[in-house]
């Protein structure tokens, strides 16, 4: 039990994917300058990262590792296998919720596309291999590197909500002030640091 | 290298394509939601720029609601007016072309004219600075001059001279983010072919308004005994009826309060119909310079 929680503290504040291991940066500045489009995107995030870890878990075990199905050592096509699954495995979900959630769909469906090949998802997939991840194991971590990056986006959200608001001067308006912003936050999550040993 | 390792590559990559590609195929096929196909030929038309602008949320949205919602045809302000006749086309709508809209600041008190009554020091906010003891202009009605309008101004067209927001027409894109942000409600969307305006929103009584600016309106009424229905009375103060053209230019000069002023051209005294739009050219002019 001690290992699923500090796997979440884990993923979520030690090593934040998006402040720590700078994954997923692209739509951690892309959209984040609206808390209702932000939410969207975590929505969809979330769900994705952790479906994608079931997924490319039962890949890697079955058919790249040595000891799957065919007997082969195929671990070197990881990548690649990773990214096409990955990215089928989202158009099929988009497909599928357009058809059986409609309401779902209006809300991530444009996000899902979008995050078909994050790296972000693909990084939780990559790692749960490194670490050598039991299914449980990876399923939790996916889910909770995904909160991690929720919390992230929120966050920063919220801080460039109230930034631009504040009206910064000119030259720092926009994506300066933010990288700006997402740089301190970083440096904020860096407390965490010796929160799990 | 062995051309085992090459075959088996490629058949794991390919049976994974294969069995992800037929399952995507199946599911596009068994799980296909009926779309309109005139939605799909509106996102066709529209720009696809997902600006916005329209108010919606795309320009998916968008073509959705103009065909389910019966939306207003002519907000795409991207698409300009080639996209406008494509989706009158396509709906079968008479398209009708709104004249472009500018926003006017209705106040002419500047610092020469219009003395201040205190020295306000705070923040450079005109919301702030009207909370500080109703202003610091002596007028309860004029423009403050802290920019609040221009720094909500998407495009930079509005410039504070002499403490007072003047909007460059010409700049202008109809956005009307001014018009909320001013906290004196002096800002007016007006056709940019109007260019006669009642430059004051006071509306105390004329000795009142003397005391406080040299370009108030004081309600002598003169504008309306001579340009007619252009002009009309609320309350103290004369406003401009935006619907008729001003014919008889000389009431700018003959103007007892001086509030009344021209900007620009001449007003063509065609009667105005918003269909015939005779300042098309002019709208078009500005439009190419926006985009340039």
């Amino acid at each position: 039990m001690i290992t699923y929680v500090l796997i979440i503290l884990g993923a979520v504040l030690v090593n934040n994917f998006v402040l720590t291991r700078f994954l997923g940066i692209c739509p951690f500045l892309g959209v984040s300058k609206k808390l209702s489009t932000a939410l969207g995107m975590c929505g969809a995030v979330i769900f994705v990262m952790t479906a994608a870890s079931a997924v490319t878990w039962g890949l890697q075990r079955y058919l790249l590792h040595p000891d799957g199905i065919f007997k082969l050592d195929l671990r070197y096509l990881q990548t690649i296998a990773f990214i096409l699954v990955i990215a089928s495995f989202v158009q099929l979900v988009d497909i599928v919720m357009k058809k059986s959630a409609p309401k779902l769909h209006g809300a991530l469906g444009i996000f899902l596309p979008l995050i078909t090949t994050n790296c972000a998802v693909m990084g939780v997939a990559v790692l749960n291999v490194q670490l050598k991840y039991s299914f449980p194991k990876a399923v939790v971590f996916g889910l909770a590197a995904s909160l991690g990056f929720a919390l992230a986006l929120i966050i920063f959200t919220g801080l460039r909500e109230k930034i631009d608001r504040a009206n910064p001067p000119r030259a720092f308006q926009g994506v300066a002030i933010a990288l700006v912003t997402a740089g301190l936050l970083s440096l904020a999550f860096m407390g965490f640091a010796t929160l799990v040993k | 290298m062995d051309i085992n390792t090459i075959l088996i590559t490629a058949g794991a990559i390919g049976g994974v394509g294969l069995v992800c590609g037929t399952a995507l195929a199946l599911a596009a096929k068994f799980l296909a939601v009926k779309e309109d196909p005139r939605v799909e030929a509106m996102e066709e038309i529209l720009p696809g720029a997902n600006c916005g602008g329209c108010g919606f949320a795309g320009c998916a949205d968008y073509a959705k609601a103009i065909i389910n919602d019966g939306a207003a045809i002519n907000l795409c302000a991207p698409g300009g007016a080639e996209v406008l006749d494509a989706i009158a086309k396509a709906m079968g709508i008479e398209a009708s072309v709104e004249e472009k809209k500018v926003a006017v600041v209705m106040c002419a008190g500047d610092s020469d004219k219009a003395p201040r009554k205190h020295l306000y020091n705070g923040v450079a906010d005109c919301t702030a600075a009207a909370a500080v003891a109703g202003g610091d202009k002596v007028c309860r009605y004029g423009c403050l001059g802290y920019g609040s309008c221009a720094n909500v101004c998407p495009v930079g067209a509005i410039e504070i001279k002499k403490g007072v927001a003047i909007v460059h027409p010409e700049l202008c894109i109809s956005c009307g983010a001014c018009v909320s942000a001013c906290p004196r409600n002096l800002i007016k969307m007006v056709p940019i072919s109007r260019t006669i305006h009642v430059l004051c929103s006071s509306k105390d009584k004329g000795p009142v308004v003397k005391k406080a600016c040299q370009v108030g309106c004081i309600g002598c009424r003169m504008c309306v005994k001579l340009a007619g229905d252009a002009f009309e009375m609320d309350g103290f103060l004369a406003r401009r009826n935006y619907d008729i053209p001003v014919e008889n230019e000389g009431i700018v000069e003959k103007c007892p309060g001086k509030c009344i002023i021209k900007r620009g051209d001449s007003e063509d005294p065609a009667p105005a119909k918003p269909e015939t739009a005779p300042e098309q050219t002019e709208g078009e002019a500005s439009e190419t310079k926006r985009e340039g």
